[in-house]
């Protein structure tokens, strides 16, 4: 087993996930218009092939055709800069996601995931973080006071739901013990997902993934009906299809994370007896499907939220964030600590 | 003031009680409202391919028509023009010429007979107007065309296709 080997498996296994995540975006997109269709008791987009498949393809050849506008008094650097930092964010975090156990093909032993850093939930929020720097340089740069509007409010909400969702990790870490991906996943193995044990500290996860990927109920970076279109006012052409390209690819990623930290990633019932019966090749894998399935119903909830709830005001916003999350974290960290000092000492 | 049709409510404004400012019970409600939108089957008519059914009474394209014999019914009196409050409507009338009495049922007849359906408004006055029922705006809906002028359409579009001969 040389390196070179090993090398090349992790390039390809790299290959894959970022054109997985693409794949992901890009048929999230054409998920929303169906999904969305038939929350609202329509058909959706059915022109493109069979049941519309192939729209993301007309919508990203329409995306490469139309004009690029730069404005004048635009910055031309930082304008451009902007989605690219929006979408190389968005992709990088699937570094550290655990994507299956660890398969083994012919005496050799492949890990399905890019490294295990032993910070890996932290890698995933420094990531998240610097996700707000590509809207709000590109709004900033657009010299447009929409624009500069939903840049600023992408920052602050970022800002403010981050401090919420780093507590409500605090609190699943204190019982993990770990910051690793790969053993947060391991130790949720079978049915023991972390959800059980932290349901106060998943919903808190679960709105503030919602705040960070800017989705509605927190879509207000891009609120149409008072800032046009927020930070992407401005953006027209490829640029644009990358801001829009880059939300779809962190709610996959967020979707990714939930499962894995929240409901036990690869895990699944059973798993044990699954893989004693199929092998290590093929049992792997199996895990890899079910991941899917479970990022995939995220997905779908992102999008059911969506359809569901009108945009919050943004002192609604603000209230829900500090007087409200922040607060219920606080006490879902007391609440893990009494517990877990409960169980270790007296054992129930 | 007294309220004539004890229809009048007056509504009162409570404060949200917790449950209602949990948010998390109304939008689990509020889930369950979309799902069940989500298995509804849809109520879209794919419009080329499928057609909503028009009421008895729909007005649409117009058509001139022909009597039993395959004759076209109109006279060009200009009724139609007349009464028409959008002036979408022009002709030209001609004398019927010996040997033309199978196309025509009355000795004038018109030899441009023009609908300018940008200018239509479809209320049906011509059809009222007409003394020879000629004229019925019993035809579909008027399909879409790239030029203005192609919005003006003649006898070949407006009249009745030809009994069976």
């Amino acid at each position: 087993m040389g390196s070179t080997a090993d090398i090349l498996i992790k390039i390809g296994l790299i290959l894959i996930i970022f054109v997985i995540s693409l794949v992901m975006a890009m048929y999230s997109t054409y998920a929303e218009r169906k999904v969305a269709a038939f929350f609202q008791d329509r058909i959706g987009p059915n022109r493109a092939g069979p049941w519309g498949i192939l729209q993301p393809l007309a919508d990203g050849g329409k995306m490469f055709l139309k004009e690029e506008i730069i404005p004048t008094n635009a910055t031309p650097f930082l304008f451009i800069v902007g989605p690219s930092l929006a979408i190389l964010t968005a992709c990088i975090g699937s570094a550290v996601i655990p994507w299956g156990q660890t398969m083994v093909i012919g005496g050799h032993s492949i890990d399905l995931q890019v490294t295990d850093i032993n910070v890996g939930v932290l890698y995933i929020f420094g990531v998240v973080s610097l996700g707000v720097y590509g809207v709000m340089i590109g709004g900033w740069a657009s010299n447009n006071k929409y624009s500069l509007l939903g840049a600023i409010r992408a920052a602050s909400q970022n800002i403010s739901y981050e401090i919420s969702m780093g507590l409500s990790i605090i609190a699943l870490l204190m019982l993990t013990g770990t910051l690793s991906m790969r053993e947060i996943a391991e130790q949720q193995h079978s049915w023991h997902w972390n959800v059980l044990r932290q349901p106060l500290g998943f919903i808190l996860f679960i709105v503030c993934a919602f705040a960070e990927t800017n989705r509605t109920p927190f879509d207000l970076p891009e609120c149409e009906t008072e800032l046009v279109g927020g930070y992407h006012t401005e953006y027209s052409s490829m640029k644009l299809g990358f801001y829009l390209f880059a939300e779809y690819i962190n709610m996959f990623i967020s979707s990714a994370v939930m499962a894995t930290l929240y409901w036990g990633g690869y895990n699944y019932p059973g798993m044990d007896w699954v893989l004693a019966h199929t092998g290590p090749a093929i049992g792997p894998l199996i895990g890899v499907g079910v991941f899917f399935i479970k990022i995939i119903s995220f997905i779908f909830f992102f999008m059911w939220v969506r359809w569901t709830i009108p945009r919050f005001r943004y002192d609604q916003l603000m209230d829900l964030g500090w007087k409200i999350l922040i607060p219920l974290a606080i006490a879902n960290i007391v609440l893990t600590g009494i517990g877990s000092t409960l169980l270790t000492h007296f054992g129930f | 003031m007294e309220s004539l049709s004890n229809k009048k409510k007056v509504l009162e404004v409570k404060p949200l009680n917790f449950m209602e400012r949990a948010y998390l019970p109304a939008i689990v409600s509020g889930l369950a409202t979309t799902m069940k939108h989500f298995f509804k089957k849809p109520v879209t008519i794919s419009y080329p391919e499928e057609k909503r059914e028009f009421s008895e009474n729909f007005r649409g394209m117009h058509s001139l028509k022909r009597d039993e014999n395959g004759k076209e019914r109109c006279t060009a009196c200009g009724l139609c023009a007349l009464s028409c409050p959008a002036e979408a409507i022009t002709m030209t009338a001609a004398e019927r010429q010996p040997g033309e009495e199978n196309l025509y049922r009355e000795e004038k007849y018109a030899a441009v007979y023009e609908i300018n359906m940008l200018r239509c408004i479809f209320c049906g006055l011509c059809e009222e107007a007409c003394p020879k029922e000629a004229i019925y705006l019993d035809g579909d809906i008027v399909p879409a065309d790239y030029l203005r002028k192609d919005f003006i359409y003649g006898k070949d579009k407006l009249v009745e296709a030809p009994l069976n001969q």
